[in-house]
Parts: C-alpha cells; sequence; structure tokens
C-alpha cells in the first residue's frame, strides 16, 4: 500500500516537473488547469505566502465547506502541489498543508500565464 | 450522416480571456492579503539592511560620539532603509500584490510613529549632547515600531520587534564602551537572523 502511494507520488511529482513558459501570447489552453479552479486556486495562492495552513484555517479563507475543501486539497497533494501532515491536537486530529516546491513552480507559471494573457491584449 | 463536429472546442474570444485574466489575478491578490496579513515584508531586505548595521558597527567604533560615530550611524540607517524599501517593493512585484495595500498601509501606519518620535528624539538627546543615550533609544524604539506594525504582519515580525526591544533595554543601562557592540547585534544580527527566518518561511 505504501510502496503503491509512494508510486503515485512518484508519477504525481514528475507529472508537475516544471516546463518552460512559452514566450508570447499565450492561449487558455495552455492553463495548469489544475490549479486553474477557483478554490485549488485560492489553497495555492494562500500557501504561496505561508509556510504551512491547517484544514480549519483554509477552511475559513476560503469560506468553503469541509467535503469541498478535502476534495481540492486531495487534488494537489496527488499532483505533487501540496504536501500533508496530520497530527493530534490532543484528542483533535489536524490536517496541515504546505506548498511543495513544483507547487510553487507551479503557481508561479500560472501567474507568469495570466500576465502573458494581459500583456498580449494590451498589445493588440 | 450527421455533419462531423470537432473536437476541440472553440476558444472564448481574446477579450474574455484577458476580463478573466484580470479577475483571477484580483482573486489571488485578496486571497495572499486575506491569509498572510502583510507578506511583502522582505527577508532578503532584511538581511542586507543587517550586513549595512554590521559595516556600521566596523566602521563607526568606539563608544557613542557626536561627529564620525554619529555620522556612521545615520548614514546606514538611511541605507538600509532603502534597501528595506526596495526589497519589499520587489518581493510585493513578485507576488503582483501593491505595496500599500490595505495591510501595507497598516504595517506603514504603525511602523511610522515611533520612527518619527526617534528622529526628533536623536536631535533633541544631540542638542543635549547626550549622544550615550541615543543607541539604547534607537534600538528600544526601532523595535516598538517593528512590534507595531508587525502587529498586522506574520508572527515573526511582531517577535523580532520584542528581540529589539530586549536589545534595546540592555543597551540603555549598558556601559557606553558596550553600545557599538549591541548595536551592530541588534541592527545587524536580529536583522539578518529574521531576515533569514522569513526569507525562507514567507517567500523571499
Amino acid at each position: 500500500m505504501a510502496k503503491q502511494s509512494t508510486t503515485l507520488r512518484a508519477v504525481a511529482a514528475r507529472r508537475a516537473e516544471p516546463q518552460e513558459v512559452p514566450s508570447g501570447p499565450m492561449p487558455a489552453a495552455r492553463l495548469d488547469r489544475l490549479i486553474h479552479e477557483r478554490i485549488r486556486l485560492g489553497i495555492v495562492s494562500a500557501l504561496a505566502v505561508n509556510d504551512s495552513l491547517t484544514f480549519n484555517e483554509l477552511k475559513a479563507l476560503l469560506q468553503t465547506t469541509d467535503g469541498n475543501l478535502s476534495v481540492h486539497a486531495r487534488k494537489l497533494e496527488e499532483a505533487g502541489y501540496l504536501a500533508c501532515t496530520k497530527s493530534f491536537d490532543g484528542r483533535i486530529p489536524k490536517t496541515r498543508y504546505r506548498l511543495t516546491p513544483a507547487g510553487r513552480r507551479a503557481f508561479e507559471r500560472y501567474l507568469a500565464h495570466m500576465e502573458a494573457l494581459i500583456e498580449a491584449m494590451r498589445e493588440r | 450522416m450527421r455533419p462531423l463536429r470537432p473536437l476541440r472546442r472553440p476558444e472564448p474570444p481574446v477579450e474574455a480571456i484577458h476580463q478573466h485574466a484580470v479577475e483571477n489575478l484580483r482573486f489571488i491578490r485578496e486571497t495572499m492579503e486575506g491569509a498572510s496579513s502583510f507578506t511583502a515584508v522582505s527577508g532578503v531586505g532584511g538581511i542586507g539592511m543587517g550586513l549595512t548595521a554590521l559595516a556600521a558597527g566596523i566602521l563607526a567604533g568606539g563608544p557613542p560620539a557626536p561627529g564620525r560615530w554619529l555620522l556612521v550611524w545615520l548614514s546606514s540607517a538611511l541605507v538600509a532603509f532603502l534597501i528595506g524599501t526596495l526589497a519589499m517593493r520587489r518581493k510585493a512585484r513578485r507576488f503582483r500584490m501593491e505595496l500599500f495595500s490595505r495591510p501595507g498601509r497598516k504595517f506603514a501606519l504603525g511602523l511610522a510613529p515611533p520612527l518619527i518620535v526617534a528622529a526628533l528624539l536623536t536631535a533633541a538627546l544631540y542638542r543635549a549632547g547626550r549622544v550615550d543615550l541615543l543607541p539604547g533609544m534607537w534600538l528600544l524604539l526601532y523595535g516598538a515600531a517593528v512590534t507595531t506594525g508587525g502587529a498586522f504582519s506574520v508572527r515573526i515580525v511582531p517577535a523580532m520587534g520584542a528581540c529589539f526591544m530586549v536589545v534595546g533595554t540592555a543597551a540603555l543601562f549598558a556601559p557606553p564602551s558596550w553600545s557599538n557592540s549591541l548595536l551592530a547585534a541588534g541592527f545587524g544580527g536580529l536583522h539578518i537572523a529574521f531576515g533569514a527566518a522569513i526569507a525562507r518561511r514567507h517567500g523571499g
């Protein structure tokens, strides 16, 4: 089971390998769809400026439900963009997320995409 | 036979993509601001400010005195201020944030009053010939400024301010011969140590 999880993570990490940001106008189709979704974009943006955040902190910040946050955080985790640690605060389980280097690179690529789109429109 | 449909969906109009990109960047900026209080506090800038203070500590030499000692420390304060401001602007730009967004303004408003008081007291103490009190006063009021400004920032910033106040208290009651070392330890050592921690944990 652990081996399978490691394999999945390895595949995910490979999938999240940085790609060259092409210069010039960038069509919407080339956007990182994984980050593009609103809740996932919120998770990554919040973690880009924090060392780590707990599940509840993210939930309060993004004003979303447990289920919704959990599903989106899992997707980012599977892609190797987030690392998740689980611990106990007394008897209460605590889930903490942080952005991985691959996640930070993906976020910066996404920002560059957005800026390139805006810049391309300005030049028209 | 049915007409063939293209597998690819047509690209949305360019104006719509542009508008969406603008909205997305705004959402990212607001989320970052909400998640981090003030994130443009630059750790790299802190390290630069610390190195300036270490250089001033070496150049100034000796106990507090009017003339060269005062000139070196005031010049280093000016250079450090410029380094800090430029580094914050650079970091804010990197994260596509405005330096004087709402949390940024709160940070500046918290920082300014103790720094203005420090500038006025520097002039008053210099005129009164009590230059020996300057190191403790500078460290204490800078610590107070960072603590009050940092109340709206990430937790490590007010913690740094509190450390400056501790060193300032020591400088206020220590023999004048220790002042230069305490200034270098405070403005140099604390800036470098906390700057490195901020750079590592808060994106630069």
